[in-house]
């Protein structure tokens, strides 16, 4: 979509559409000849992961839409008419339901290949903006299509997500009231709050797909970012998206979705909760709630702050940094290959995410270290909450402090010159004169 | 080593390297038997993915289940018809008069768009009881009673006129109303389906 188009229309129908409706220019320029670097490693190939997942998702969804009827009194029955009676339902449903972690699964990776690569950093922090909308927009389309299936766990979860607003009663009184009464058309989670989540659920994997779109024509102004970080000086540092990036995309895409499938047929329901083959019944809350697995790391932060106002807005916080990352973090070296300090701090940040989620999955009083015992035998010492405030206080210092600060004390090691260097000079054995040259256009 | 470089160039750079396609009269190379099967793969496995994508949308088991019905027919009096639902259609259960018996028997070799007699029509025994598929055989309307001059039935939609026997007369229609599958359980039972 930027810079100069090389497309030569090679039929009389092509010539005549190209002079009408580009369009086949625009998809050769974006899709066959876009000049990529050449450096790009695995952890690149979830953006095409990501997209097939949103087209899994909104072909599966359409399809349970024709079958499932969002009503408080017949939706638990239309998806249990979906897995047993209807041609396939049970697999449609299943793709659709471990579809949505696999989408969270990649979206994840993605997300963490940006941050340790710096990816975010002029000239791309649109590109990262639309990234993280497209990541809020994922989050409110999960949670709805978890509540449509009327399970108890699909009711505890919407009554839990919608009482968050309640936490602006504190702001204003009666503020927060007003907000959940309009979010869910009457006085509790209803009929009504389960119709207006439907058609949002419908609604925003369109959008999602709007975004993307977005995301994806900022992507190709700027480029690709890739593993060194330094960007792309000549014709020598780039091949053609076709074949060198659809193949390496394509075989990723294939491993990621042979897990997909594993999941699909041998453990549909590992991910789930048994709860949610109960019908929803507002009178009683299951004994232990938890949200898809995917909630869990900001469903500890909001556990682990006493208060509910700041619990709430430690918990958004938490995804409203990741908007502000292309400010906080100000080194002028991208790549954090290059970054012998902020490596480690960005590991750590990995693993207090993924100790978030595992605090988000226990009990907040269940205890991590023993240091003694309560007189009928129960164990005492260092909690889940404990742990979780510690690994929250870390998330958020990584934002706040690390990037900041180490933007400005920290020594970089050797950035190379380009993305050929380190290949030409550092290691590996020396290549044939021409092999660094530019690579030969597909036939 | 400087063999297995060459083998990467040729593969990364297969013009170069001159495996790219055979010429014809040349033997397939390696090249073009991985773009054979990686498309059969990929033919093969859409076909496989898309199947389940599109039965989806055939009726489904509960669906099935609910295909046929029993029907008391001695509830009709002479001369009336009931309409049952059966698999979403309406069904016409009609208590013919002997008059409309007769007259249905003398036109079995009447010039008929679609040849039928009578008798084929009904079940043996039960010759009052006639049980037809109330959907015109044109374009699926519900034709009424009463209409049209062979005392049968008239489509309102296009004007298609059904005798005494449900057999196609005149107009627009190819066929005889359909005769579902059914059978009497009992002296006045049927089931249908």
């Amino acid at each position: 979509m930027s810079g100069h188009s090389t497309y030569e229309p090679k039929t009389g129908f092509e010539r005549w559409l190209d002079a009408r409706l580009p369009i086949v220019r625009i998809a050769y320029d974006s899709a066959i000849d876009f000049p990529t670097p050449k450096n790009l490693n695995y952890w690149w190939t979830f953006g095409g992961i990501l997209a097939v997942c949103l087209m899994t998702q909104i072909v599966t969804g359409v399809i349970l839409a024709m079958h499932y009827v969002p009503n408080g009194d017949m939706a638990f029955n239309s998806v249990e008419h979906i897995m047993r009676d209807v041609n396939y339902g049970w697999m449609i449903r299943y793709i659709h339901a471990n579809g949505a972690s696999m989408f969270f699964l990649a979206v994840y990776i993605h997300i963490a290949r940006g941050l340790y690569f710096g990816s975010y950093k002029a000239p791309r922090e649109v590109l990262w903006l639309l990234g993280c909308v497209i990541y809020l927009l994922m989050m409110a389309t999960g949670f709805m299509g978890y509540v449509l299936p009327w399970g108890q766990m699909s009711f505890a979860g919407a009554v839990v997500i919608t009482n968050l607003f309640s936490a602006f009663d504190q702001v204003i009184p009666g503020l927060g009231t007003a907000i959940t009464t309009w979010l869910w058309g009457g006085f509790a989670v209803g009929n009504a709050t389960l119709n207006r989540f439907f058609a949002l659920h419908y609604l925003l994997p369109f959008m999602i797909a709007g975004v993307v779109g977005l995301h994806i024509w900022a992507l190709h102004v700027t480029g690709n970012n890739n593993p060194t970080g330094v960007p792309v000086k000549s014709k020598a540092d780039t091949v053609p998206f076709h074949p060198y990036y659809t193949v390496k995309d394509g075989f990723a895409i294939v491993v990621f979705f042979i897990l997909f499938a594993w999941f699909v047929f041998f453990a549909p329901e590992a991910l789930g909760h048994t709860d949610n083959q109960i019908p929803a019944n507002p009178l009683v809350t299951p004994a232990h709630i938890v949200p898809e697995w995917y909630f869990l790391p900001f469903y500890a932060m909001l556990r682990a702050v006493p208060q509910k106002l700041f619990g709430v807005l430690t918990m958004f916080g938490a995804i409203g940094l990741l908007f502000a990352v292309p400010w906080l973090d100000r080194s002028p070296v991208r790549s954090m290959r290059y970054r012998p300090t902020a490596r480690w701090f960005f590991v750590l940040l990995v693993l207090a995410t993924l100790g978030l989620g595992w605090c988000g999955g226990m009990e907040p009083d269940d205890v991590v270290i023993r240091t003694g015992q309560t007189a009928n035998g129960d164990p005492t010492g260092f909690t889940v909450t404990w742990l979780a405030r510690i690994l929250t206080t870390y998330y958020y210092a990584y934002f706040l402090l690390v990037l900041p600060l180490l933007s400005r004390n920290e020594k970089p090691s050797k950035v190379p010159d380009s993305i050929s260097t380190p290949v030409l000079s550092g290691g590996g054995a020396a290549l044939p004169a021409g092999a660094a040259a530019e690579p030969q256009k597909k036939g | 080593m400087s063999d297995s470089i060459g083998l990467e160039q040729a593969n990364a750079q297969p013009a170069l390297g001159g495996g790219h396609g055979a010429a014809p009269g040349e033997e397939p190379s390696r090249r073009d038997f991985i773009h054979i099967a990686a498309i059969a793969a990929t033919v093969g496995g859409a076909g496989a993915l898309a199947w389940p994508l599109i039965d989806q949308m055939n009726p489904s088991a509960d669906t099935l289940a609910l295909a046929s019905i029993e029907y008391d027919v001695s509830k009709v009096a002479e001369g009336q018809q009931a309409v049952v639902k059966w698999r979403g259609k309406p069904v016409f259960v009609r208590h013919r008069t002997p008059k409309e018996i007769a007259a249905a028997r003398r036109d079995d070799h009447a010039d008929l768009r679609d040849p039928a007699t009578d008798a084929s029509r009904v079940k043996p025994g039960h010759e009052a009881t006639l049980v037809l598929v109330g959907v015109c055989t044109h374009l699926g309307c519900v034709p009424n009673f009463g209409g049209g001059e062979y005392g049968g039935w008239l489509c309102p939609c296009h004007g298609s006129v059904y005798d005494t026997s449900g057999r196609i007369r005149q107009g627009p229609a190819p066929k005889n109303l359909e005769v579902p599958e059914y059978a009497f359980t009992g002296p006045t039972k049927v089931r249908i389906g």
